[in-house]
């Protein structure tokens, strides 16, 4: 069962996102700010993070960063959320290895729906 | 070493070294390198003021007058003191128009007037007299007291014939030294620099000699001056004469001898010479403006001291005008009076030398060559060069002055002592100071008006000081000035119109100078100016204004052919050259070039000619290949104008572009003003829109997990819809205050305040938060006065503020034992109602950062989960309306618990109303 990582300062957001990563069928592990979100990453490696940028102590931005700089999570799917509505941080996400950027609030389905495909294609690129 | 020889052997010898100076000044001239160009050579040269009378004299005329010898150094430090602004502008004339001497000035002043040098000439010649004669005494005089001593020199002139009288033969042999140095080339606008390096010289010598007798005379005779000094003043009979009261005429005779030094100091012949003339660099004034004066309070040093000594010596002193000489040889010194001689000599030489030179160039300019232009002896035979003749009349004249000087110390110099002489000349000077210096201020002075003040102050000098001088030295009988002629006697040369109790000097200043002045002005006011006179008026008294002088003033027509012949007869070839090259900026002219020649190289041949003959013949030459008429007022003048209103205009313009970059910098300010306004107001919608967001993603989620998923269980489904709800509140409120804010900072806030007591408001917002704070398990403790806390408020406003603080206290609080301390207490005019908890407080360098909107504390992990976020808005929006109530808010460090204290102070209600709340 894949594991989801949720990482959001909200606890009603965490609340919904940990809700339906789980009716997906999917493993939820959360974090309120990214130094826990990092220290979990270490402890049990997820295989795919939903990320809000904009947290308490070190940004999502940043957190992103030091997965992409370790080689093991070079190629771990993360997904951006964020309630900044602004194309600079969407393009300042992808280029620092985002793979995908969903601005709050979001269409459940979609989200969902997004998470499965990343989730298949990584599965698919391992398996090759 | 007293003996002839010796003297003679140093005498000749100084004069050797000085012409040796004085031709080695020339020759770096030449070269280009100047030795003179410094303000130290020129205040030097300026010190050619101080003589032998100085030397000598000065000593005298303490001994018998008191300090009233000062006053002669007293002028010229006051004439120093205006030189910026008078000396300056008489310099800059005398650049631009080449002026070669005072008569030039003048006459150049009143429209180039031949009649005014000849006047000013003669003056010159004729009061200047008596101040060469005596230095010619002095000389002789100092010589006979060096070598006779301890025999008296004989006062009386030399028995024998003349050729045995040694001031016949020292006039020659500066007659012969000042030809040899003074009239080595022609052009005398050409400055004497051999001349002036030999001054400065000179200047130094005699101050050094006064100085080194000065300290022989206090340390080597005396103990100090206090020794002196109080040997002095055991001697009552010394005491009086050395007082102020001393001075003849008393505060009338102060006030006359210092205005008579201070016009004698820029008029005098020589000093216009050295000051005006001889002038290198104008910003040399300004020095010399403290650096002279300087130099007059050192040479003045020692002359008290001198003069007491002198009389405590008794009868071995002799003569009060020898003291210096006689003091060092009654101590039986050799060295030491020769120096002082030398000291002597240098001082007196350095006055005959420049004024000679002076004076031969306005004979020669001013009443020679008029003489000869007017008689037309010159035109015989155009094709002579006459340039070798101005040289010897030059020359010619030199030797007459000193004779004629030689022969005035000869007929009366012995009956006046040094200083009257002195003063006899300066008081002639002074006559030229009318037509010179209000020439300079007043644009009307005219010619005639000139003319008649030179003649009427010079003939009452004359009949005021020269002839009393011929009375006393019995040339004329005694009865003139003990009666007056033919027994009149309101016309006592001494008491002129009854004027009686007066020095003489005094007396005489006032009624040639009231003679003077009365004319100049008054024939001015009732005469005409001619054009040229105009002109010149408006270029001397426009002098510094910029532009004026380098205008070309000539509008009549001749060729360059013409001119080269005109300048070439006069100046010779290599300075025609000279003019021309200077022109074209290159060798063009020859004698047959027929073009016509422009403007500007009319005005600087006349300058040349200026240059050597004065302005007045060279006027006369210029209009002789000239045909046509000099600019006129009228273009002068509106030449100036021009240059005013150009002026007025650049002035006008440079304002303009100053105010324009004033509003330039404004505009940029205001518009970086906006620029910032415009990032902030970015920057809150992005914030705004974020704060929106979030709690708008967790209704939008929970509803769509709400939609999609009809078989949650229903304790799950209350849950999402409790968050829903919630979320939705939290909406609410956040839309709510972010309309407060924008209420706040568009002062658009509706307060509708009150009389309220503060205490009971408080006790009440607790009510509204006792669940939240049960739900948070906070306890909240009040310390409130029992007495009434009035203040004038919005009770709903402050209400909303109180219960915001006493939230954010809760949610601060700490987690496991949360405590919240409200107390209100009177401070001073004030009410202060602070709100504390007991978190972790907040941080001294955060303090002001809590009420910058959508701030939010940094607590990670801290803030006990359960308990909401802030929407960062609550904290600026109770501090806009606290400010709005006329209170403050503001957090600081925990007074009773450990964490933040937020403090809401409001000014007391003095008169309460009771019937309110």
């Amino acid at each position: 069962m894949p594991r989801v990582l949720v990482v959001d300062d909200e606890p009603n957001i965490v609340l919904s996102l940990e809700f339906l990563m789980q009716q997906a069928g999917f493993q939820v592990d959360t974090a309120a700010d990214g130094e826990t979100a990092l220290q979990k990453v270490h402890a049990v490696p997820p295989d795919l993070i939903l990320l809000d940028i904009s947290l308490p102590g070190i940004s999502g931005f940043e957190v992103l960063e030091a997965l992409r700089a370790e080689a093991r999570y070079s190629k771990l799917p993360i997904v951006m959320l964020t309630a900044h509505g602004r194309e600079v941080e969407r393009e300042k996400g992808m280029a620092l290895g985002a793979d995908d950027y969903i601005t709050k609030p979001f269409s459940t389905r979609e989200l969902v729906e997004k998470v499965k495909n990343l989730l298949q294609e990584q599965q698919q690129s391992q398996g090759e | 070493m007293r003996t002839e020889l010796v003297s003679l052997a140093f005498a000749f010898g100084y004069l050797a070294i000085l012409f040796l100076i004085a031709a080695w000044g020339d020759k770096r001239s030449e070269q280009g390198r100047s030795i003179i160009n410094s303000p130290l050579v020129y205040t030097l040269s300026i010190a050619v003021y101080c003589t032998a009378w100085t030397f000598y004299g000065s000593v005298g005329r303490a001994a018998e007058t008191g300090p009233s010898f000062l006053l002669i150094y007293l002028g010229p430090t006051l004439a120093m003191l205006l030189g910026w602004f008078m000396i300056r502008k008489m310099v800059r004339i005398a650049r631009a128009q080449k002026i070669t001497s005072i008569a030039d000035f003048i006459s150049a002043r009143y429209g180039k007037s031949v009649r005014l040098g000849v006047l000013v000439t003669l003056i010159a010649v004729i009061g200047i007299m008596p101040y060469i004669a005596l230095q010619l005494k002095a000389i002789t005089f100092s010589h006979a007291v060096l070598t006779g001593y301890p025999t008296p020199p004989i006062q009386t002139l030399a028995q024998e014939t003349f050729w045995l009288d040694k001031s016949l033969w020292v006039a020659l042999v500066l007659a012969i030294f000042i030809i040899l140095f003074g009239t080595r080339h022609l052009d005398a606008s050409e400055r004497h620099e051999g001349m002036v390096a030999a001054i400065a010289f000179e200047s130094i010598i005699k101050l050094m000699a006064f100085l080194i007798l000065g300290f022989f005379v206090v340390f080597w005779l005396y103990q100090g001056p206090l020794d002196l000094f109080s040997q002095a003043a055991a001697r009552p009979d010394l005491v009086g004469s050395l007082g102020l009261s001393a001075v003849p005429g008393q505060a009338l005779g102060w006030v006359g001898t210092l205005v008579l030094a201070t016009l004698a100091f820029i008029t005098l012949p020589r000093q216009f010479q050295v000051l005006v003339v001889e002038n290198v660099d104008e910003r040399h004034i300004k020095r010399a403006s403290w650096t002279f004066p300087l130099y007059l309070v050192a040479i003045n040093l020692f002359v008290i001291p001198v003069a007491l000594a002198g009389l405590l010596l008794g009868p071995a002193a002799q003569e009060p005008d020898s003291f210096v000489l006689t003091l060092p040889l009654a101590a039986g010194l050799e060295l030491l009076p020769l120096i002082v001689f030398i000291g002597g000599l240098s001082a007196a030489t350095g006055m005959v030398i420049v004024e000679t030179i002076a004076l031969s160039t306005m004979v020669s300019n001013h009443l020679v060559m008029p003489l000869l232009l007017r008689w037309n002896w010159l035109h015989l035979d155009p094709g002579r060069n006459l340039s070798g003749w101005l040289l010897g009349i030059r020359r010619v004249a030199i030797i007459l002055i000193l004779l004629l000087g030689y022969l005035y110390h000869a007929l009366i110099g012995d009956s006046y002592s040094l200083v009257t002489i002195g003063l006899v000349s300066f008081a002639a000077a002074a006559q030229f100071a009318p037509a010179l210096l209000l020439g300079l201020y007043w644009r009307g002075a005219n010619g005639k008006g000139a003319a008649a003040g030179l003649i009427g102050g010079f003939l009452v000098w004359a009949y005021t000081l020269l002839l009393p001088g011929f009375v006393q030295s019995g040339w004329l009988a005694p009865g003139l000035i003990e009666a007056g002629p033919w027994g009149v006697a309101w016309l006592k040369p001494y008491a002129l119109f009854g004027l009686e109790g007066w020095d003489i000097y005094t007396h005489a200043l006032f009624w040639s100078m009231l003679v003077n002045v009365g004319l100049l002005a008054g024939v001015s006011l009732f005469t005409r100016q001619s054009r040229l006179e105009q002109t010149q008026a408006a270029l001397f008294t426009e002098a510094l204004r910029p532009d004026v002088m380098q205008t070309p003033l000539w509008l009549g027509q001749t060729t360059r052919g013409e001119l080269y012949q005109l300048l070439n007869r006069y100046l010779g070839q290599a300075a025609t050259h000279r003019v021309f090259e200077r022109h074209d900026g290159r060798q063009s002219s020859n004698a047959r070039d027929e073009s016509i020649a422009p403007p500007g190289l009319i005005t600087q041949a006349e300058q040349a000619l200026t240059g050597a003959l004065g302005s007045a013949s060279a006027r006369v030459l210029i209009n002789s290949v000239v045909r046509g008429e000099a600019l006129d007022l009228e273009a002068v003048l509106s030449i100036l104008d021009t240059t005013t209103q150009t002026l007025e205009y650049n002035r006008r313009l440079e304002q303009k572009s100053a105010e324009l970059a004033r509003i330039g910098e404004e505009l940029r300010a205001a518009n970086e003003r906006l620029r910032e306004l415009d990032r902030l107001k970015d920057e809150f919608v992005a914030m705004v829109s974020h704060e929106l967001r979030t709690p708008l993603t967790s209704i939008r989620a929970f509803a769509e997990i709400l939609r999609d998923s009809p078989d949650i269980m229903v304790e799950q489904k209350n849950h999402f819809l409790g968050v829903i709800v919630k979320e939705s509140e939290r909406l609410s409120r956040l839309i709510e205050e972010i309309l407060d804010l924008a209420r706040l900072e568009s002062g658009r806030m509706r307060l509708n305040p009150q009389v309220v007591n503060l205490s009971q408001l408080a006790r009440d917002s607790t009510d509204a938060i006792t669940q939240l704070y049960e739900e948070r398990q906070v306890t909240l403790k009040l310390r409130l006065p029992d007495q009434e806390a009035w203040v004038m408020a919005d009770p709903d406003r402050l209400q909303q503020v109180i219960i915001n603080l006493l939230d954010n206290a809760s949610k601060f609080a700490d987690s496991t034992r949360g405590e919240v301390l409200m107390q209100l207490e009177a401070h001073g005019k004030n009410w202060q109602l602070a709100v504390e908890d007991n978190g972790n407080g907040i941080a001294e360098e955060e303090r002001e950062k809590v009420f910058e909107k959508f701030h939010q504390i940094q607590q990670q992990g801290q803030t006990p989960s359960g308990r909401p976020r802030g929407t960062g808005l609550g904290l600026p929006i109770s501090r806009g309306i606290i400010a709005h109530l006329g209170g403050r808010l503001w957090v600081e460090g925990p007074h009773f618990l450990s964490g933040a204290r937020l403090v809401i102070e409001l000014p007391k209600l003095q008169a309460p109303h009771e019937t309110q709340m």
